[in-house]
């Protein structure tokens, strides 16, 4: 059915910018430059009248057909199985189920005739569907067709659908995101306020207890059991983590920009550029077990050369194999800002007898300051959020420790940590993600507003 | 390539096609050609340039004017492809000698460019960056003297000297260009080039440019590359025509604007081309 209203709508659509086109170059008979708009635009603004129509009638019938259809398949059921909620919608399920050509075998006759029902309402509202969308979309068409003329300014009309249609992009976009924020928020409060949970902690036992241990109940009659939400070990294991990863990645993927930019030959840096990129292009959970086989035993056998302790999934693995997937972001986007350094100021530095070196450190590095700060602010971004390396590296082990060398565990591996699995929704284990997923997400907004304003200080004296 | 006669013997060789020199001579370009790439920018160009005075090139666009100011303080080192042959001296000595190191040559030759290229620091750090990459000074009072003596030299002073620590880039375009003369004045070098100074800038800012090049020509060489005949004929005692990668002619710049020998300048001068 889809595919059939689909083809109608395309052969709408095409119709009408043809027939729109043609009458407009009749109309014009060669004089393009006397009418307002070129018999393009008549055909985009007529196909467009046509199309859009068609379209809306398309998308808010078959809500209606699939209303319909579900209304007289319950009417068709009997009276006992309509007014029990959950019977009545296994009875539903079953019968979706027979229409789209699933297994029939148990069917009951009920459920049978229901399914009748259901099937020949549904095909009947799509036709009238399909049906009042050919009139709808022949409506727009010929009224499209019939505004033209040397005046009308089709242009104009059509540019203005044009504009809408990006107002609406933008708008989904903007409201995707408010909507994650919203959710995040509400099962955040949730998570501290609804007295309906059981075990939950405080606010400030939240933001400063040292013990992380969420535990739900399997079942009723397992008893008090032992749970902390202390979420500071999490926090202290991403900034560690973190810190590591900045600590390899800012020098490697400045200094490596530096050198693409200022003193590398076109020719290396036409090779080493692309290398660097792809490093960014590595998916994260190969960079994980390679953090976790390679990296960690090899951190394990240096450190215990030296004699230290160290645990085999060690903050310090993990930090340097994000450190490794954050330098292209840093030297690439580095790179480029300094690039950007426009030439007249390197000429002037230069004419001042300054060395190439002083030229790099004293002019062209605080020009493309707020460029690299932003750089370093988006590879922290990614850092903290990171999941699949510091899952597979730095353990699950919610030690509150600076020790680079023992097993930590971040905001993000606990998160994935509390939902997979079998569990209840509404326990306080689990809207306790929400709750780290939601100080996750307010780590990294405030991280960027600094960067943001760091940015701006520096572009007013910097431009 | 040891082609670096006496500098006397150059004199005497390479007269001047016009009046004869006041001023001795600063700089010395012998059969000077400079490629980019496969391409021949400049010519034989062989040119005397006496100190203390400011000679004006000129020509049309592409004529190679500014590729030999670049030569002066070899600022076309920085440019890969360029590749420059002949004898270029300053008092006498070889500037592409091996063993001259481009970066002292450079804080000799000062240079200004066409854009204003304020460094993004404060006006204050834009005069005393080189003085403080050539330790000129040793004390922040010295620094500080040299800063307000460069600014003062470029007249610039009284206009900056309360706002001595905002953005070099917030001045306007005419004071950008005063304070990047400040800041090449500051490492007091013998000559300074100017490669179309004015040619960003409207006409008021212009005219304190020409005043401050009258002003300076007292204690440096300077050489500036000009669009505007009226500017070389206003700021000159010397002038340079350069046409399609050749100089044409040179001569005090009275000769060469009332009484050129050359048929080319001639018409440039009198507006026929360029």
């Amino acid at each position: 059915m889809a595919g059939w209203y689909a083809l109608v709508v395309v052969a709408l659509m095409l119709a009408g910018f043809a027939l729109a086109r043609g009458r407009a170059q009749s109309i014009a008979g060669g004089d393009y430059a006397g009418m307002h708009s070129l018999p393009s635009y008549h055909g985009l603004y007529t196909a467009s009248l046509a199309f859009i129509p068609a379209l809306l009638t398309f998308l808010i019938g078959s809500q209606i057909a699939g209303y319909l259809a579900t209304h007289s398949a319950v009417s068709a059921l009997p009276n006992d199985i309509q007014s029990d909620i959950l019977r009545q919608g296994a009875a539903l399920r079953e019968v979706v189920n027979i229409v789209r050509g699933g297994p029939v075998g148990s069917a009951s006759a009920e459920i049978q005739s229901a399914a009748a029902s259901y099937s020949s309402t549904l095909f009947a509202a799509q036709w009238i569907t399909l049906a009042s969308g050919v009139f709808i979309g022949l409506a727009g068409l010929s009224w499209g067709l019939s505004r033209i003329s040397m005046n009308f300014r089709a242009r104009n009309s059509f540019e203005k659908m044009v504009y809408v249609l990006l107002w609406i992009c933008a708008t989904i976009a903007v409201l995707t995101t408010i909507g994650i924020v919203f959710s995040v928020v509400g099962e955040t409060y949730r998570f501290f306020f609804d007295p309906a949970i059981k075990g939950k902690p405080t606010v400030g036992e939240f933001l400063f207890g040292t013990d992380w241990n969420p535990q739900a109940a399997m079942r009723a009659d397992q008893g008090e059991i032992n749970t902390a939400y202390g979420f500071l070990p999490l926090l202290v294991g991403t900034l560690l983590i973190t810190v590591i990863a900045i600590l390899v990645a800012g020098p490697l993927g400045l200094f490596s920009a530096i050198y693409l930019a200022e003193y590398a030959s076109p020719g290396v840096r036409a090779v080493a550029k692309p290398i660097l990129e792809i490093l960014a292009g590595i998916p994260t959970v190969v960079l994980g077990f390679f953090a976790a086989l390679t990296v960690a035993p090899y951190v394990r056998g240096w450190g215990e050369a030296f004699g230290l302790n160290v645990a085999s999934e060690s903050a310090l693995a993990a930090g340097l194999v994000m450190g490794m997937m954050i330098i292209p972001f840093i030297s690439s986007l580095s790179d480029d800002v300094i690039n950007a350094v426009p030439q007249s100021l390197r000429d002037g530095a230069y004419a001042m007898g300054a060395t190439k070196s002083e030229t790099i450190r004293q002019v062209i590095l605080p020009a493309a300051l707020p460029g690299i700060v932003s750089a370093f602010m988006l590879a922290i971004s990614r850092a903290i959020g990171e999941t699949m390396i510091v899952v597979m590296a730095a353990g699950l082990a919610a030690n509150l420790t600076f020790n680079p060398l023992d097993a930590v565990t971040t905001i993000t591996v606990q998160i994935k940590t509390i939902l997979v699995g079998d569990q209840e929704f509404d326990s306080a284990k689990t809207l306790a993600a929400f709750a780290l997923g939601f100080v996750l997400f307010f780590v990294t907004l405030v991280l960027n507003f600094i960067a943001l304003k760091v940015v701006q200080k520096y572009r007013e004296q910097y431009d | 390539m040891d082609m670096r006669p006496d500098p006397l013997v150059m004199m005497t060789t390479q007269a001047p096609t016009h009046a004869t020199l006041s001023a001795p001579t600063k700089v010395a370009a012998k059969n000077v050609n400079v490629f980019y790439g496969a391409k021949q920018a400049l010519t034989n160009v062989s040119v005397e340039i006496p100190e203390k005075s400011v000679t004006a090139f000129i020509g049309p666009s592409g004529c190679g004017k500014s590729t030999f100011l670049r030569c002066i303080n070899r600022m076309n080192d920085t440019v890969d492809s360029c590749r420059v042959e002949g004898l270029i001296q300053i008092d006498g000595k070889d500037i592409y000698d091996p063993a001259l190191d481009p970066v002292q040559l450079r804080a000799r030759v000062g240079m200004v460019f066409q854009k204003p290229n304020p460094f993004p620091k404060s006006v204050y750090d834009n005069v005393a960056y080189g003085p403080r990459i050539h330790g000129l000074s040793r004390s922040k009072a010295e620094l500080d003297q040299i800063v307000e003596q460069s600014l003062r030299k470029a007249s610039l002073w009284e206009e900056v000297k309360d706002r001595l620590s905002d953005s070099g880039t917030g001045l306007s375009g005419g004071q950008q260009q005063r304070l990047c003369i400040a800041r090449t004045i500051a490492i007091n070098p013998e000559i300074i080039l100017m490669d179309e100074p004015c040619s960003a800038l409207d006409p008021i800012a212009t005219a304190r440019i020409e005043e401050l090049m009258e002003e300076l020509r007292k204690n440096f060489t300077m050489i500036i590359v000009t669009h505007s005949m009226q500017q070389a004929a206003r700021v000159s005692q010397r002038t340079a025509f350069f046409h399609l990668g050749i100089l044409v002619e040179t001569g005090s710049t009275s000769d060469i604007f009332t009484n050129p020998v050359d048929k080319r300048t001639q018409d440039y001068i009198t507006g026929r081309f360029g």
